[in-house]
């Protein structure tokens, strides 16, 4: 088994001192994160990116470590959903359905166990997956050529669209403004200037961080001086921190089976955690929830949407590593980060980056337990976290934001840019509109256009280049089938009119 | 007031020729790379700082400071409108910088607009084809190509008027064919346009020899010819050169530096002996190979006349590739 030996030797990198700890401290801030209302994976990875760069941390540390924030945040996600009915992250919406009547019940603490456990199998299996799928996906990426990036591209954009937010419309407006940003800067086939108006600054388009911290840091940091200056969170009591093996074998099936779901949702590109967890939520709602007890406090409502939550982090690293197509908008960043380290992600990563690649998926499985284990006795000291006053964790949240930023390119017209992109994330925001399609219309665009242009160049102007290949082809019939999807979902949502009027919220 | 003026300005006057007496010595050196780090420009950079500490020449150490921006533009203007004074600084530049400066893309400065100080490496273009293509030789690929443009995709690293495309542009003349026939692919970087080689989706990739050196021992690829004048020393040292094939086609990629415009005589002739001194040690030999760059040594005035013959070259090219009027 070649695989086993590599991820041996993945081991080995994750065994040493230094990125033992990061993976450490991936899960403490990632956990922190995901639990703080309004922030998830994608600030904590944005923030902490261009923080690693600045330390001069070799790539892979980066990397474990920035992943490790990842499924932390997903882990720690949960903590604020179950303890005050308001969802850490998108991720964590659906954990609110059930986790919350849970701790209203009493049960607060058995339901942090039961999620702690249901993440972990769901991490663990996805992860599995990873490691398995990965290499046989990376073999054959190679085939893909400018005309399957292309069409894999619009497959991307087609499950945004369908599956994204409440509005597919808004979802559609906000892959096109993410599509205006990242069209400004030098045209890579031509050479030719687009939209730069004679700003040096501009040449190379839209600094990737800078949109990043201004969508998501400090437009968020506008809406949480706006939403949580006059709430006051009431904690309830925790008592019995621990699960019982009766009460996760009463959830096996669930737990699995969203495990599964979780993954699969992940490896499709242009998906995240939030429909991941809505998907295995509402199929669980039609297999098992035969008394309609969902929502009243299920646990196995509870083990779904965390368990799958957690499943599609790992999926979502599948597309990264093969193919250098994001998954999500917080893999999107994560591919940024390889970016910035002038590492090429696509189907040569595995070959030529081995230590980077099996380091980094060995990191995960030991960050899972790390994550398991602090989650039981540090549950009472995230819930201590929750209640920091807002003018203290702001601040400090921009801040680090803005350090960020600057270190990248030195320059301050970059923190004007960010400021700039906050407000209009901002008013977008206000206006309902989902950031994470603006953000993969930004990363997706540049990969769609030039694309499409360099298989034009092949064809010599030739459109059957796009049908002529089975993966082609293949893409096609998914990306068909994905716009069946919304038909179905609006009748799934007319019969559980209630996770969508919370998903909505 | 005003006498308070005068008397401020002769002081000043007085400091100022007091300093001069003094020879020049940088107090903070610093190396600006006009990219990120990790690119080329940093690896220029890098060559100087690390070999010039090694070799003990310079009292302060010598940093390196990123400036990224439109290929160098972004420091080109800065360096031109900000710090044009600034005598602690060299800049890297390479031919791409003098690429985009014949063609105007440094907006309204021309080569003319800084001081080049020397070049001290320099990398070769490569023709690089999958290790199963069916041609074994430069001469039997260029038949094919010139036989049938059409049914085969030259791809690299650069957008239409960078170095990479002139390299293909250059390769496709020798073919016989029209550069504005050829199908030109252009991919983000080498890495990937290699793997778009490896996996069938273009047939040719003109590349550049030390950059692939890394995949040079995989198996995957073949070097059907390198552009230099001459065959290259060690593990390339069994590859033939384009010109020894019978086409004269040559591609060098210099890296080297230029300083700030206003920087005075004594200034430019301080970092000119510096180099001097440096390019002798063998610790810059050291440095130099370790970065896979060949020997490419032009200093001062030398470099100078060198930089601006590639920069009218270079126009020449672009004009008759109807890339600019």
């Amino acid at each position: 088994m070649e695989v086993l030996s590599l991820l041996g030797s993945g081991f080995g990198t994750v065994f040493q001192p230094l990125n033992l700890f990061l993976i450490f401290l991936g899960s403490i801030l990632g956990t922190l994160f995901g639990a703080l209302p309004g922030l998830g994976p994608i600030n904590g990875v944005a923030i902490l990116l261009p923080i690693c760069y600045t330390l001069g941390l070799p790539v892979e540390s980066s990397l474990i470590l920035l992943a490790g924030i990842y499924y932390g945040a997903e882990f720690g996600g949960r903590i604020s959903s179950i303890l005050l009915n308001v969802p850490g992250d998108a991720g964590a919406v659906f954990t609110t359905l059930d986790g919350y009547p849970l701790a209203q019940k009493g049960l607060a603490g058995p339901a942090l166990a039961l999620s702690g456990v249901s993440s972990f199998i769901g991490g663990t299996i996805a992860i599995i997956g990873l490691t398995f799928f990965a290499p046989i996906l990376a073999s054959f990426a190679i085939d893909f050529g400018p005309s399957e990036y292309f069409v894999l591209m619009i497959f991307a954009f087609a499950t945004v669209s369908a599956l994204m937010g409440a509005s597919p419309v808004k979802s559609l407006v906000g892959v096109a403004i993410g599509w205006i940003i990242g069209i400004v800067g030098v045209d890579s086939t031509t050479g030719v200037m687009r939209f730069s108006f004679g700003e040096a600054e501009l040449y190379d388009g839209f600094e990737f961080l800078t949109v990043i911290v201004g969508f998501f840091a400090v437009s968020e940091i506008m809406l949480m001086l706006e939403h949580h200056s006059s709430e006051n969170f009431e904690m309830p009591k925790i008592t019995r921190i621990y699960v019982t093996m009766k009460e996760i074998l009463y959830c096996k099936w669930t737990i699995l089976r969203s495990s599964v779901i979780g993954f699969v949702v992940g490896v499709l590109p242009g998906t995240g955690a939030s429909i991941a967890s809505a998907v295995s939520y509402t199929l669980e709602q039609k297999l098992v929830d035969k008394e309609g007890t969902f929502g009243t406090g299920d646990m196995r409502g509870l083990a779904a949407p965390e368990s799958a939550n957690n499943a599609c982090a790992g999926g979502a690293l599948i597309p990264m590593l093969t193919l250098g197509v994001p998954g999500s908008a917080t893999t999107a960043v994560l591919l940024g980060a390889l970016m910035l380290y002038n590492i090429n992600p696509g189907p040569m990563l595995f070959v030529d980056q081995p230590v980077l690649v099996w380091g980094l998926i060995a990191s995960m499985y030991v960050g899972n337990i790390m994550l398991l284990v602090i989650n039981f006795p540090l549950v009472r000291v995230f819930t201590k976290i929750l209640q920091v006053p807002y003018w203290l964790l702001v601040p400090s949240v921009i801040v680090l934001a803005f350090v960020g930023v600057y270190s990248v390119n030195a320059s301050t017209f970059s923190l004007g840019m960010a400021t700039m992109l906050g407000i209009l994330g901002y008013f977008l925001r206000k206006l309902h509109y989902p950031m994470a399609p603006v953000i993969l219309g930004f990363v997706l665009c540049e990969i769609m256009e030039d694309n499409l242009r360099r298989a034009f160049a092949i064809s010599g102007g030739e459109i059957n280049i796009f049908f002529g290949s089975a993966i082609n082809l293949t893409l096609w019939g998914m990306t068909l089938a994905i716009f069946c999807v919304p038909m179905l979902s609006k009748f799934i949502a007319k019969k559980y009119s209630l996770g969508k009027k919370i998903a909505s919220k | 007031m005003n006498k308070k003026l005068q008397f401020v300005t002769s002081m000043l006057a007085v400091v100022a020729l007091s300093s001069a007496l003094n020879a020049f010595e940088p107090k903070k050196p610093v190396c600006l790379a006009p990219a990120k780090p990790g690119g080329g420009f940093d690896l220029t950079c890098r060559l100087v700082t690390n070999s010039m500490m090694a070799a003990k020449l310079l009292d302060k150490p010598m940093i390196v400071s990123f400036m990224p921006g439109g290929v160098g533009a972004v420091a080109y203007n800065h360096v031109i409108g900000q710090r044009a004074n600034d005598p602690e600084m060299i800049v890297a530049a390479s031919t791409g910088s003098a690429l985009n400066i014949a063609q105007g893309k440094f907006g309204n400065h021309d080569e003319n607009s800084v001081k080049w100080l020397a070049g001290l490496g320099a990398d070769y273009g490569a023709v690089i084809v999958k290790a199963d293509a069916k041609w074994n030789t430069l001469a039997e690929m260029l038949a094919d190509l010139k036989a049938n443009p059409k049914n085969f995709a030259l791809g690299s690293g650069g957008s239409i008027g960078s170095q990479d495309w002139f390299k293909a542009a250059l390769i496709a003349k020798a073919a016989g064919i029209d550069p504005k026939e050829m199908k030109y692919v252009a991919f983000e970087g080498g890495g990937e346009a290699l793997t778009a080689l490896l996996g069938g989706h273009i047939q040719i990739y003109p590349g550049d020899i030390a950059e692939f050196s890394g995949q040079y021992e995989s198996g995957k690829y073949k070097v059907l010819a390198i552009l230099s004048e001459d065959r290259l020393p060690g593990k390339f040292s069994n590859l033939p050169t384009a010109k020894e094939q019978g086409f004269d086609v040559v591609w060098t990629i210099w890296r080297g530096f230029y300083l700030a415009p206003n920087v005075t005589e004594e200034q430019y002739n301080f970092w000119v002996a510096k180099i001097q001194e440096l390019v002798k040690t063998p610790e810059f030999a050291k440095e130099r190979d370790l970065r896979g760059l060949f020997p490419f040594t032009k200093i001062g005035k030398e470099y100078d006349t060198f930089v601006k013959a590639e920069v009218a070259k270079f126009r020449t090219m672009a004009k008759e590739a109807g890339l600019t009027k």
